[in-house]
């Protein structure tokens, strides 16, 4: 018991933070939210996936990427083309000039479904996938760069140039990808119809679990030895590597760790949206996974999501009334927490709401310890 | 005596940058249980030679051989495997953990991946890191955060994280550096006792903490060897009395 | 007979996507040039340095049409007053922009990434509502126009080589003032030991901003040499800039001679490949062999021996 609590919670605070969180994930958000904010919550809570990779991979490892679009593309449209192939079964595609496959290859003249889509057909396969396919290509593109000490700067520029690329090789390849609209028009998971709004109740749920269920699973790695690593590494990679360590090992398995946390995000969101675009893969949106994890504090977890939360809604509110206002915001965000907090919100709840909340506690834990301590020595005594 | 006899067997070990012939054809014996301290002037290659030894730079030419292994063609951190330690001339530690975690990232096990994540602290880890910190002279310090030591504590916080993996050479730039003359007492005490089940190289300037440890003494010249010996020949030695205090 | 061309078409082929092939060359060179200063030099990363060049390309637009509107007599000239224009106002606004933000984030390259990132957010902005989200062209003065034919099957455009000879005398000047004038004597002490330039009495953060303005600068006449192949949009300018920073890190960060050569293959590399596969294989292909050249030799091509 003590071991979850230390590790896996994050000790008495981080407990309290995690279950505030789920709070305002599971009741809060739901009881005051209507259905359709609820899903673009849900839609927000799917980039704090990338967020929460993003708190990993750069605020604890101290590697910049420029390119979790990559991952949570992969992800999202691997879910895409499961639920796009279950929705171009032959009846419904019956008037296309070959049916059975999806619309946009018969617009562009393809006759037969390629070859790399057959496995799709298969929700096992297509889980599975999701967390394969961004994990080898995180160790390939890792391995490359982190054994040839390619880091900081290079790296997320390379990133960068490879979040370009596959974007471009995305939209040209109309045919097998669906081009820049995206893979559209998705029904049924396994015949459940995705669309309803009972359906997004269950799927914004499963979301939030998931969330959450990430979080616990990184607080433990950063608890363990490994988490300690990672910031050594980060500040001092020199004394690692000459402590024994092989650092490229390390920063390989955080990449591909952010990797797969990326890509559950882009499935959980073409669940929840019902489409997947190049306009989530390339480096702008990147960039902005980027900046929710810096507003919410590149250290924090739980900050992450809250970042997630706050940048999102933000923009939704913004851009429809104040387009030009929005992105005059935006690049000041960019710039204000580069230069004013650095650690974002979590640092400015530690700098200035901490203090207030221990005192609250503190005066807590002092009722709940004096009545513990008699008690103890009451059984002092009789041991003695 | 084969090559196989000395701890460190160093043979026509050369590197140049550019041309610049940093280290230049050296020969460098050190025996088991020996504490070797390498002396000379600035830029005579001092620091670069543990460089190579350790891995950071490649040599050019020559080898070197640690218990008969060939280091050259090893990556550092097999090398700090095999049983090497290295000592940065700035206190290279961990400045955002305590004292306690610094020593524990050190301890030699857990170093893969999964070993990394898998590693608990257990009682036997919890008592060497008492037992080398009781050697540092931090046991009272576990759990203050390291960067919030002194200059000389940190030092010593330094050794202390290369001992936790019981080196069989343990190398030391300049580990005095910035030390009251207390702290020099207690670190040459330290240098001492430690070198009793290692072999140790020590770069440094203070003659008078040179003299408390030294076995041997090699100084260093433009990447050469000038002179070898006790401390007391090589001091009166003319060719060191020149290149230290001549022209 | 090879991809279905005749080698004799092959070669007029080549060297007329090598020529059209050399205006982007210019672009990217001007580009990587300015960015090499800031980048290479003083290990600034400047995310909106493509936002410099959109600056130099609006400002020929602006002159044009003050040109066209009030002073039509002189539509043959504006042009290289044009391109003055565009060096002073991006080396203008550079300067401000070191002495407001980017002096703050010296030893945080990672931090000055965003940041510049957040600023190249807000330039576009500013352009979009200045200017318009919709793409502007300037007039073209005559005798940019046209073609020059050397032989029946090859027609190089004039304005390219135009556009190449302002890129080889730019070049040749920044080279030069680098190595062989004041300034760039206290550029390269700057660079290479900070504490001991300020110490002989340096004024290092003078210098800082000036070489920092300059990069700007000689990105504004990229923008010059970008108006006369390409409309000028808000967001011109992100077009280049992933393309720009693999050009200075392809070629050597530490080296010009690397950024001129680097920016030379990739943008001959690239537009002969458009050639033969669409435009968008085209840049992939490049980008491609670039990433893989980079993780064979990280480097890049001119890499500067320095001891540890």
């Amino acid at each position: 018991m003590n071991i979850f609590y230390d590790r896996w919670l994050g000790g008495r605070q981080g407990a309290i933070g995690l279950l505030l969180l789920a709070l305002l994930i599971f009741i809060v958000l739901p009881t005051f939210l209507d259905i359709y904010r609820l899903n673009n919550v849900g839609k927000y809570l799917t980039y704090a996936f990338a967020a929460v990779s993003l708190v990993m991979l750069w605020g604890h490892a101290g590697i910049l990427s420029l390119g979790q679009g990559i991952f949570f593309g992969v992800g999202g449209y691997c879910m895409a083309m499961f639920l796009k192939l279950e929705a171009s079964d032959p009846a419904s595609t019956a008037r296309q000039t070959t049916p059975g496959i999806p619309d946009f290859m018969d617009w562009n003249q393809i006759t037969q479904l390629p070859f790399f889509w057959e496995p799709f057909h298969s929700l096992t396969f297509t889980i599975i996938a999701i967390f394969v396919i961004p994990a080898v290509f995180a160790y390939v593109i890792g391995a490359a760069m982190f054994k040839r000490r390619v880091g900081g700067v290079y790296f997320a520029i390379i990133t960068q140039a490879i979040a370009a690329i596959l974007t471009i090789l995305v939209v040209g390849q109309q045919g097998y990808t669906g081009g820049i609209n995206g893979i559209t028009d998705l029904k049924t998971l396994h015949g459940w119809n995705i669309n309803t709004n009972s359906a997004k109740y269950i799927l914004y749920y499963i979301n939030g679990a998931l969330l959450i269920g990430v979080i616990l699973l990184c607080r433990y790695i950063l608890s363990s030895k490994l988490g300690r690593l990672l910031l050594a590494m980060r500040d001092k990679e020199d004394r690692v590597r000459f402590s024994g360590y092989d650092v490229s090992n390390f920063k390989i398995f955080v990449f591909s760790l952010a990797a797969i946390i990326s890509a559950l995000g882009g499935a959980m969101f073409t669940l929840q949206v019902g489409f997947m675009s190049p306009t989530f893969v390339g480096i702008v949106p990147s960039i902005e996974m980027v900046i929710l994890a810096a507003v919410g504090g590149r250290m924090s977890l739980i900050g992450a999501v809250y970042g997630a939360l706050l940048v999102n809604y933000g923009k939704s509110a913004f851009s429809e009334s104040f387009p030009a206002l929005w992105l005059f915001l935006m690049g000041g965000l960019f710039i204000g927490v580069v230069m004013f907090f650095p650690n974002g919100l979590a640092g400015l709840y530690q700098t200035y709401a901490k203090p207030t909340v221990d005192q609250f506690l503190e005066k807590f834990a002092r009722k709940s310890a004096v009545v513990q301590s008699t008690s103890l020595n009451e059984k002092k005594e009789v041991v003695e | 005596m084969t090559n196989n006899d000395f701890v460190l067997a160093i043979e026509d070990l050369t590197v140049s940058f550019d041309g610049f012939k940093a280290v230049d054809s050296l020969n460098l014996y050190i025996d088991k249980n020996e504490l070797r301290v390498v002396i000379g002037p600035n830029g005579a290659g001092k620091t670069t030679v543990l460089d190579l030894i350790c891995g950071k730079t490649k040599a050019t030419g020559g080898s070197i051989k640690f218990k008969g292994k060939e280091l050259t063609k090893m990556a550092e951190h097999q090398i700090v495997r095999a049983g090497v330690g290295r000592k940065f001339q700035t206190p290279s530690i961990y400045e955002n953990l305590s004292v306690f975690e610094n020593l524990e990232i050190s301890f030699p096990r857990g170093r893969t991946v999964f070993g990394a994540l898998m590693f608990k602290r257990t009682v036997d880890v919890d008592m060497r890191i008492h037992e080398v910190a009781d050697m540092i002279y931090l046991s009272d310090l576990l759990e203050k955060e390291a960067g919030l030591l002194s200059h000389g504590q940190k030092q010593w916080l330094e050794i202390g994280m290369l001992l936790i993996q019981d080196p069989e050479l343990l190398m030391l730039d300049e580990p005095v550096a910035g030390m009251s003359v207390r702290e020099r007492e207690q670190t040459a005490d330290l240098l001492n006792r430690i070198c009793r089940d290692r072999s140790v190289i020590v770069i440094e300037h203070d003659m008078e903490f040179v003299k408390r440890i030294a076995h041997k003494v090699t100084v260093l010249h433009q990447g050469k060897i000038l002179s070898q010996g006790t401390m007391d020949q090589v001091q009166s030695d003319e060719r060191v009395i020149e290149v230290y205090l001549g022209h | 007979m090879l991809f279905g061309y005749s080698f004799s078409d092959l070669g007029s082929i080549l060297v007329m996507q090598g020529f059209s092939g050399l205006s982007l060359f210019s672009v990217l060179l001007l580009m990587a040039l300015g960015l090499a200063i800031i980048f290479g030099q003083m290990g600034v990363i400047n995310m909106a340095h493509g936002e410099f060049m959109t600056i130099g390309a609006y400002t020929i637009y602006v002159v044009s049409k003050i040109t066209e509107k009030y002073f039509p007599e002189f539509m043959a000239y504006y042009f290289v007053v044009a391109i003055l224009a565009a060096f002073v106002i991006a080396f203008i606004v550079g300067y401000f922009v070191e002495f407001l933000l980017i002096r703050h984030l010296y030893k945080r390259p990672l931090d000055t990434l965003l940041a510049t990132w957040g600023l190249s957010l807000i330039m576009q902005q500013i352009f979009r509502s200045v200017f318009g989200g919709r793409e502007v062209s300037p007039t073209l003065p005559d005798w940019l126009m046209g073609a020059w034919a050397p032989t029946p099957n090859i027609d190089i455009p004039i304005n390219g080589l135009f556009v190449m000879v302002i890129t080889l005398i730019v070049t040749g000047a920044v080279i030069l003032a680098l190595y062989k004038s004041r300034w760039g004597l206290k550029v390269r002490a700057t660079t290479q030991n900070r504490m001991m330039a300020g110490a002989v009495g340096i004024n290092t953060q003078k210098v800082d901003r000036m070489t920092f303005a300059v990069g700007c600068g000689v990105a504004g006449i990229a923008g010059a040499a970008f108006t006369t192949i390409a409309s000028t949009g808000p967001t011109s300018g992100s077009t280049y800039i992933v393309d720009t920073f693999l050009v200075v890190v392809f070629g050597g960060t530490a080296s010009l001679l690397g950024t001129v050569a680097s920016a030379f293959s990739i943008s001959q590399a690239q537009s002969i490949l458009t050639f033969f596969m669409t435009n968008a294989m085209g840049k992939v292909v490049t980008l491609l062999a670039i990433i893989v050249i980079l993780m064979l030799r990280p480097e890049g091509l001119f890499a500067s021996k320095v001891r540890k």
